[in-house]
């Protein structure tokens, strides 16, 4: 049985139900985030498995003990906030001893454990400074330590790098991660940033509208996107509009494309087929490429990727070469052909 | 816009060259303002302060100010402290309970408001109208001085209250103290962001762990400052006072009018270190309350 | 869906009986001058007294000339502070805030010590000296919320583009401030000046101080000579402080540009008062 398992879990706020028939089952010592965009409820069932909300149907267990309506006080958890939430009146070793004293450890070990947690995220020279006179980053790390000193059964971030500047989002999240595997500690992130989720997780939960569409590894959630949904909302995604000219047959921008993928379809029903940027090239790979023909619009220099703007049928395509330096980019108004394999089709129904 | 254009090229001509300084007439603008604050707030302070300091013949001598501790006016301040003291303490107390019920509660919403526009109301409905408000309340025939007696069979009268002591003044004060600690405290208690609340209870701290270790000492500097203005604001008042006890009663701002309008002993040094005194105890609660704020503040980030 | 906890709402219901306790005992008393019976009349009694009438014509008229003294001396200065002096802003700030540690029994001694009859400018002389020392002492009391509200107003718009903006289109000195500045703060203004109105109409120490025939004496010798007229004018003060507050808090909160009716204040007000 998983670590952490949330089973038909729903949530009515008022008339509305911002969380329905949610399933999620989470190993011992896994990563998985959770990402939508805002108001798609992924907050709230970070709320729910924290106690901070009361499921209004299903059932919520950790570690095979059902929490459904533990208060939030009694399930070991630790929790880092997007707005840092470092108590304000408390230097930085107060706030990490805080989760210890109130577990009425003795003065001895919370001292040696806060020391632990410290080092841990490389903060023991500012042990005596105030919430007030830290950078977000180092408030976000001190709220980590927090949220870990009292060895909590599961940790739960809400959107923790939101809040800070680029840079450090990338180096914060990193060790974040360092940390998570260094403790193998199962953890749930909650992210809208799709780059952060699928870097940082083993598992994605990708949620739209209240549930979970799509529960994958992120290869697989940006390869095989489940829904026309996940496939957008995870990278970018240029869309044809297809249908079934004949069992086994798609038919879009002009060509008919042999695929099993598409065996599912009925016949004349409308579908949608996405490919990513990288998947196209303006060179042949291989015989089997397929091929349409469009003009250049534009081009932007994006540093390792050149991006391409091309107009195919009307329709404004984007395609991403690397930079390897030397390539010749085809001029603005030129005739181009677009080639790309069959197997990078992403067959969405709509 | 030539102005304007004339206006930059004179800060680069004299950042560039100290020597083409041109003298800066725009302090000009705020002399009304300070002349009149001059003229009526400073002049009149530091006359009552030098007189404070001379005797009635005019030498320099601090035997003015001795006279504070003459038992009479010792006792008008320790009267004036201990009023302010218990109205203030009523007032942050309760003020504070009920401003915790309102923000914290969960009572609806038009509750909420109701009590914010009438503490605007009440915290200004000082002065006379109180006064009388209160006589036809609580005074030997009041509403509620009659309810308690014929309803209730408590006769307060006869039992030792009266509107006119002591514990009469502290409720009256308490009237417009109450709303004016509500008002004041509301904007510190909204500020106790729930994630504070939400972050403790994960970290397994129970209600009053919580109140304890971080929302009391988070509300702590205001709820002091909030005091310390309150205590001001009861230490100031005469006009509710003078009504309700037709001047009877000596606290420090009565003695002080009585010998503005001469009618007692007449030594206007008395009445300059009786104004001196007052003034310190303003200036030092005032500015204990600033201090306290600027910390308040600092946790707000 | 959310339960009333028990004990905000009992809180709530005491405070509220508290609050609410002696301003119906004192409606209730105001309203049994004649025997046996639940008049107005003592209302009617204070309305129609010729000394009432007096004492609130000569306050309304000492509040009104602390709001244009009081307007003309925060409005400029706060302008100007912002835009060309922000340096001098918490000099300007501390002394707005300075009546607030002054008592006015304090303030009103040294007003008729410093300028008493052996001084070099002896207002207290002249009926008119007397007069401008209390329109200057009101100013003084209501100098903080004054300044507070001006000082907000001008906050929320940015004077200083406002003002070279106003200015690289051609606008002079005199026209940006009466077009462009003046409209914005408007609001904040008259928010103040119902403030000031509010606390100054029935103020007792410096009128009494100063031997003025205003309203808060003309109050104290009623409570003194009279059973149900207080309670009658306890009502009216009441009704007349909420009227001041909520035009204040309605001002206060006002957007520039959304005000469609000019004000004119002073009827308006005589129509709360009476």
């Amino acid at each position: 049985m998983s670590y952490l398992t949330l089973e038909k879990v729903g949530k009515i706020f008022g008339s509305s139900s911002v969380v329905s028939d949610f399933d999620l089952a989470v190993e011992r010592g896994e990563f998985v985030s959770v990402l939508g965009p805002s108001g798609c409820g992924k907050t709230t069932v970070l709320r729910m498995v924290a106690g901070f909300e009361r499921p209004s149907f299903g059932s919520i267990r950790i570690g095979g003990e059902d929490v459904t309506v533990q208060p939030a006080n009694r399930r070991r958890i630790g929790m880092v906030f997007q707005a840092y939430a470092l108590f304000p009146n408390m230097n930085v070793r107060d706030n990490v001893a805080f989760g210890l004293k109130v577990a009425g450890m003795d003065r001895r070990a919370i001292a040696g454990r806060v020391e632990e947690m410290l080092s841990l995220i490389s903060l023991g020279h500012l042990a005596e400074r105030y919430p007030y006179q830290l950078s977000g980053g180092q408030q976000q790390r001190v709220a980590l330590a927090r949220a870990l000193a009292p060895r909590p059964k599961l940790l739960l971030l809400d959107e923790p790098l939101s809040a800070l500047d680029a840079k450090i989002r990338v180096s914060l999240r990193e060790d974040i991660r360092r940390i998570q595997r260094e403790l193998a500690i199962t953890t749930l992130f909650v992210t809208h940033d799709q780059e952060e989720a699928l870097s940082i997780a083993d598992r994605v939960v990708v949620m739209h509208r209240g549930r979970a569409d799509q529960i994958a590894s992120p290869l697989e959630i940006y390869n095989r996107p489940a829904t026309r949904f996940v496939a957008e909302f995870v990278g970018t995604l240029n869309l044809f509009d297809a249908e079934m000219a004949q069992p086994g047959v798609l038919r879009f921008a002009g060509l008919n494309v042999e695929t099993p993928m598409a065996l599912t379809c009925r016949a004349d029903e409308k579908i949608v087929v996405g490919l990513r940027p990288e998947t196209l090239s303006l060179e042949r790979r291989t015989e089997d490429d397929l091929s349409v023909t469009g003009t250049m619009l534009s081009t932007s220099f994006l540093g390792a990727v050149i991006r391409a703007q091309i107009d195919v049928d009307g329709r404004v395509i984007r395609l991403d070469m690397l930079n390897r330096g030397a390539g010749r980019l085809p001029p603005i108004g030129e005739t181009v052909e677009l080639r790309f394999s069959k197997h990078d089709l992403l067959v969405l129904s709509n | 816009m030539a102005e304007f254009i004339e206006r930059r090229k004179e800060t680069a001509c004299r950042a560039s060259s100290p020597m083409a300084w041109k003298p800066d007439w725009n302090w000009l603008g705020v002399v009304p303002y300070l002349l009149f604050a001059f003229l009526f707030l400073v002049l009149p302070v530091l006359y009552l302060v030098q007189g404070a300091l001379q005797t009635p013949d005019g030498r320099y001598s601090l035997e003015t100010l001795m006279s504070l501790s003459e038992p009479q006016i010792a006792g008008s301040y320790w009267l004036s402290i201990r009023l302010s003291f218990v109205s203030a303490t009523f007032g942050a107390f309760f003020g504070l309970i009920l401003a915790c019920a309102l923000v914290l509660g969960g009572l609806p919403s038009w509750v909420r408001r109701a009590f914010m526009t009438f503490s605007g109301v009440a915290s200004n409905f000082a002065g006379v109208p109180l006064a009388f408000a209160f006589i036809a309340t609580l005074g030997r025939l009041g509403l509620a001085t009659l309810l308690l007696r014929d309803v209730f069979g408590i006769n307060i009268y006869a039992a030792g209250f009266s509107l006119f002591s002591f514990w009469g003044l502290a409720i009256v004060y308490l009237y417009f103290q109450l709303p004016l600690m509500v008002l004041m405290v509301t904007p510190a208690l909204e500020g106790l962001r729930p994630q504070w609340k939400e972050a403790a209870e994960s970290l397994g701290a129970k209600a009053s762990q919580y109140w304890l270790h971080i929302g009391l000492p988070i509300l702590a500097p205001s709820v002091l400052g909030c005091f310390l203005l309150l205590f001001a604001n009861a230490f100031g008042t005469l006009a509710t006072v003078y009504a309700l006890t037709s001047a009877n009663f000596p606290v420090v701002p009565i003695v002080l009018f009585q010998q503005i309008r001469g009618n007692v002993l007449y030594n206007p040094n008395l009445g300059y270190a009786l104004a001196l005194g007052m003034i310190l105890i303003m200036a030092v609660t005032n500015s204990l309350y600033f201090v306290l704020r600027k910390r308040a503040e600092r946790w707000k980030q | 869906m959310k339960r009333i906890a028990f004990v905000p709402a009992a809180v709530a219901v005491v405070a509220a009986i508290f609050f609410l306790g002696p301003l119906v005992a004192t409606f209730d008393f105001s309203l049994r001058m004649v025997r046996g019976d639940l008049t107005l009349e003592a209302y009617r009694s204070v309305l129609s007294s010729e000394v009432f009438l007096g004492a609130l014509a000569f306050s309304s008229a000492a509040s009104l000339a602390a709001i244009v003294l009081g307007a003309l001396l925060v409005v400029p200065t706060a302008y100007w502070v912002r835009l060309k002096l922000p340096r001098l802003r918490s000099l300007v700030e501390f002394v707005s805030l300075m009546p607030l540690i002054i008592p006015p029994v304090v303030l009103v001694f040294g007003f008729i010590r410093v300028y008493g009859s052996s001084s070099v400018l002896p207002l207290t002389t002249s009926e008119v000296g007397i007069n401008l020392l209390l329109v200057i002492g009101y100013v003084t009391l209501s100098l903080p919320y004054m300044f507070r509200a001006v000082d907000n107003g001008l906050g929320v718009i940015d004077i200083v583009s406002l003002t070279e903006a106003a200015e690289s289109l051609g606008a002079s000195k005199l026209r940006t401030i009466a077009t462009v500045i003046f409209p914005n703060v408007r609001s904040a203004i008259v928010s103040g000046a119902f403030l000031t109105f509010s606390i100054s109409l029935g103020e007792f120490v410096i009128t009494s101080l100063l031997n003025r025939p205003g309203f808060g004496p003309y109050m104290v010798r009623v409570g003194q000579d009279q059973a149900y007229q207080p309670a009658a004018l306890a009502i009216m003060a009441f009704a007349f402080t909420w009227v001041c507050m909520a035009l204040m808090e309605f001002f206060a909160t006002q957007r520039p540009g959304t005000l469609k009716v000019p004000i004119r204040f002073p009827k308006f007000m005589r129509r709360n008062v009476t």
